[in-house]
């Protein structure tokens, strides 16, 4: 590093930057998903939307769905438990407590909520509330 | 793991979030691959390698337009090297919400043992 930084100081951080990048393993395969947990998917079918969480390992009992307004607020605890006196090789599996609120762009009808968890994959379809669709008025 | 290979099914494979743990009488390894069923899991041995693979059914997703996504929909596959002290005929499986749990049986032979002094 030059006492005076030249111009091309920045040019050439940002080429090595984006070679790290490039020769890093992003591409390669690895876990789906990283971030917030967990992790959530947003689909909509015509007016409604489906929101898909991706849950191993959580017992239905320990899932907390709550809906109000806008808001769907999603909680639970996640529990990894081993066997007595094991030793552990290799620990990637999170645990512990998760609570997270998801707002969607209109209010949803809170009767019409329907949760279902298959296989550690819970979908929650959340209808729009009949109140917030838009009224079409005929043009007399 | 970095072995590459050819994919005969459509869609990108993920690695599972896999935990490794030992016990006087085996290891089990517990591997979450959500969204799988019993029927889409294929575990098979060869030549000491174990190799896992779920596939995922893409149908259910039909008909649903992407809004927001947090992480991709895909199968999932490992693989392990086992040790020689492994009872490859008595390695079971087992999948419940997601989350498969394999026993690998240690052979007798590698078992702890007490030696009592006579």
């Amino acid at each position: 590093m030059a006492l005076f930084p030249g111009p091309f100081d920045p040019l050439l951080r940002l080429q090595e930057a984006l070679d790290a990048f490039r020769t890093s393993n992003w591409l390669d395969a690895g876990p789906s998903a990283a971030g917030s947990y967990p992790p959530c998917n947003v689909f909509h079918t015509g007016d409604n939307y489906v929101v898909i969480t991706e849950v191993p390992g959580v017992k239905k009992a320990n899932l907390g769905v709550q809906v109000k307004g806008r808001t769907v607020r999603l909680s639970g605890t996640k529990s990894v438990e081993y066997a007595e006196k094991a030793s552990v090789h290799r620990r990637e599996r999170l645990a512990g407590q998760f609570d997270r609120a998801i707002t969607l762009p209109f209010e949803i009808d809170p009767q019409g909520v329907k949760a279902e968890c298959r296989d550690g994959i819970l979908a929650l379809f959340l209808p729009r509330a009949e109140a917030d669709k838009p009224r079409s008025i005929t043009v007399t | 793991m970095a072995t590459k290979e050819e994919r005969t099914v459509p869609g990108r494979y993920y690695t599972p979030v896999t935990d490794i743990y030992e016990t006087d009488n085996g290891l089990m390894i517990v591997m979450e691959m959500p969204g799988v069923t019993k029927e889409r899991v294929s575990i098979d041995l060869q030549s000491d390698v174990l190799r896992i693979e779920g596939q995922i059914d893409f149908s259910q997703y039909k008909g649903m337009e992407p809004v927001y996504t947090e992480y991709n929909i895909g199968h999932y596959v490992r693989t392990f090297s086992l040790p020689s002290k492994i009872d490859r005929e008595k390695i079971a499986a087992q999948l419940e919400d997601g989350v498969l749990t394999l026993t690998l049986p240690k052979v007798l032979e590698a078992q702890p043992r007490r030696i009592s002094i006579s």
